[in-house]
């Protein structure tokens, strides 16, 4: 300490005199006061062995496996979309040839909202954000020559989420593949559609209770399959903060498994099937210790809070996508730049699954060249610059171990503020959450603005903008899919279908598990619409306050 | 003293991503205007219906899902049919490059991308509007 103090007198304090620092302060990107510099003393009573451990041991903050990515790469899993089926599958095809090792899909609006093609809401938006899925029918043609026995597969789905996987196993069963080997995950994180994506259809009580279905038939029937993925995805992109958007997931992830508890599944059975999905932003360091945090807070909640037996309810293992929302349209090439540095932070920071942004999403969805670049983002990572080849390098670094336990420590603050709102469900009731996230992002844009926060090509090192070729989706999807989904309609047996639909309406309202009924509904070609407003019926629609 | 500047911010179609039009409603209302917003998945009537109702001077059209070129028409139309073709509209959002010189064509002001300042569609809005209010004066 006195070195220390020395070295600021002698040293330090003539030269900032006679050479200012740049800043008069310094922040992350999500505004943690950073300093400038790091020294054994900001880890006062560091213990190796209880803050980090080994790899693949408790509390996992250096990862859960014990070899990490020497022993298998992270899964490169290009979030994709768009059009007609048919688009999609050339896409994932085309992708997989290139060396994907994992597909997620990502569906257009009308199917995330759970309504089919043909409803008045979906004109203008079939095959847009996404692909276009209204029945059964069209979830076949998608995976196409795609061995679901193979290929572990992510939807991104939340409301409906239930629907699509029902849809996605019975494309599986009429492959002759078992739900009990197939993998993947479907996102179903209903709490952070209220939060920050808004794609909700039902109130949260019967949102919930959907969702812990899927964790009850999953852990018996499709045991390989990842049940939910908490997200703080589009909690971050909505404009929270690093902390916040550790903070809210875990949070979200602590009401499920209570919910889940509620309804009288055992911990250990179903905790080891939750993942995760966190964002990856443009602050290198705060990044890595985010996800290094995000690691120990869990394996504590997971041990300590819920008193989980098994180690791999233990484990946070969680998928990584590139921050959407950096990305600018102004010199987009720039964006290569911004994706690279942030599949690295996710890379550094033991991701087992990761997304790169295009970088025309500012423009639309991703060109094939676009795309392509991505993924080779991730390919030149992992086989040329060595990162793969250590387990958390950063591991030890006072200022990475400093700052990890400043993000636990304040995420921790905020999980304790929800606990005491009597939780989640009643936090986002009371929109405190939404309105912390406004605050933030409110803050940030007016630090851009006042140049407090440089961006590249947006705020300074402006220049004319070069043009970069996009994606365009055909306007002939719509017609195909209203004519496939009008075929569907009329092939099937209606009576059957009305029957099915009529069975599920009484098992929600006498509060069984609806799985089965869903399941049985989307095998006899029952829309996803079909399915969707037969629940609304009994359980309403959502709407949110209007605040800002 | 001269009215002050009214703004309808909007949301058509069915994403939620609503964090540029909440910070963009906050910057206005910060800049002294008085600003409405509609929240989700407002259909182009409603959205309009909206706009007569509050008598607005502006709407602001935020869009990520890429029906832009299908729900902004129709907007403009309706606009038209209800003769408010003299409430100014501007949108933002994810909107490909070559779609805008469509959107301007059809009457939309101007289109904010993503890296906009808030400082510059405050701008853009009342310069406009006080040109608009000039030309009316005289």
């Amino acid at each position: 300490m006195d070195k220390k103090k020395d070295w600021e007198r002698k040293n330090l304090e003539p030269y900032v005199k006679s050479s200012p620092e740049r800043q008069k302060e310094f922040t992350s990107v999500s505004g943690r006061k950073i300093k400038r510099l790091y020294t054994p003393l900001d880890l006062d009573n560091f213990s190796y062995l209880e803050k980090l451990g080994f790899p693949g041991e408790y509390p996992f903050t250096r990862g859960i496996h014990p070899t990490l990515y020497r022993g298998k790469l992270w899964t490169m899993r290009q979030f994709s979309g768009f059009g007609s089926p048919e688009d999609t599958n050339k896409r994932y095809k085309y992708l997989l040839s290139q060396g994907q090792t994992g597909l997620s899909v990502a569906f257009d609006l009308p199917t995330l909202m759970g309504v089919d093609a043909d409803h008045p809401l979906a004109t203008g938006e079939i095959g847009k954000c996404g692909v276009a899925i209204s029945s059964l029918r069209d979830m076949e043609v998608l995976f196409d020559g795609i061995n679901l026995g193979e290929i572990s597969t992510s939807m991104t789905i939340n409301a409906p989420a239930a629907v699509l996987w029902a849809m996605y196993i019975a494309v599986a069963e009429k492959q002759g593949v078992s739900p009990k080997v197939i993998r993947g995950t479907i996102q179903n994180d209903i709490l952070k559609e209220y939060i920050a994506q808004k794609e909700y259809v039902f109130p949260p009580e019967p949102s919930m209770k959907l969702v812990v279905d899927t964790f009850e038939f999953g852990s018996k029937e499709v045991p390989q399959w990842n049940t939910i993925s908490i997200s703080g995805y589009h909690i971050r992109e909505a404009g929270a903060t690093a902390v916040q958007e550790l903070a809210f997931t875990l949070r979200d992830g602590i009401e499920y498994v209570e919910w889940a508890i509620k309804r009288g599944l055992n911990v250990d059975e179903f905790a080891p099937r939750l993942s995760f999905f966190f964002n990856s932003h443009n602050d290198f360091f705060e990044e890595i210790a985010k996800f290094r945090a995000a690691r120990r807070m869990w394996a504590k909640i997971m041990k300590e809070r819920f008193k989980a037996k098994n180690e791999r309810s233990w484990w946070l293992r969680f998928h990584t996508q590139t921050s959407g929302v950096s990305l600018m349209a102004q010199q987009p090439y720039n964006n290569i730049v911004r994706v690279a540095i942030q599949a690295l932070a996710a890379v550094l920071g033991g991701t087992q699954s990761l997304h790169t942004n295009s970088m025309d999403e500012t423009y639309a969805l991703p060109a094939e060249q676009a795309v392509t670049i991505a993924l080779r983002t991730q390919q030149i990572l992992a086989y040329e610059s060595g990162v793969a080849n250590t387990i958390d390098p950063l591991g030890g670094s006072y200022y990475m171990e400093k700052i990890t336990d400043e993000i636990e420590e304040k995420a921790n603050e905020y999980i304790k503020k929800i606990d005491d709102l009597g939780g989640m469900v009643r936090a986002i009731e009371a929109g405190f959450p939404q309105r912390e996230i406004q605050e933030s992002s409110y803050w940030y844009q007016k630090a851009v603005e006042r140049k407090e926060k440089i961006i590249v090509g947006v705020n300074e090192f402006i220049m004319e903008n070069e043009k970069i070729p996009t994606l365009v989706v055909d306007e002939a999807v719509v017609e195909h899919q209203l004519q496939r989904l009008k075929d569907v309609k009329n092939e099937r047996n209606t009576s059957y279908v009305k029957e099915n639909l009529e069975t599920l309406k009484k098992a929600a309202i006498d509060n069984e598990n609806l799985m089965p009924y869903i399941l049985k509904c989307v095998k006899s070609y029952a829309t996803l619409g079909e399915i969707m407003d037969s629940l609304r019926e009994i359980w309403g629609g959502y709407q949110e306050p209007i605040q800002f | 003293m001269e009215r002050k500047i009214r703004v309808l911010i909007a949301k058509p179609g069915l994403d939620g991503h609503d964090r540029g039009a909440k910070v963009v409603a906050r910057a206005l209302r910060d800049a002294g205007m008085e600003v409405i917003y509609t929240g989700l998945r407002q259909t182009p009537e409603q959205i309009v219906s909206s706009a007569l109702q509050e008598d607005v001077d502006v709407i602001g059209l935020s869009i990520l899902s890429g029906a832009h070129n299908y729900l902004f028409p129709k907007i403009m139309d309706l606009l038209k049919e209800k003769e408010m073709e003299d409430v100014l509209v501007f949108a933002g959002g994810i909107i490909p490059e070559d779609d805008i010189p469509y959107l301007k064509s059809i009457g939309i002001e101007e289109i904010f991308l993503p890296g906009s300042s808030t400082e510059d569609i405050i701008k853009a809005i009342k310069t406009r509007i006080e040109e608009k209010r000039k030309k009316e004066k005289s």
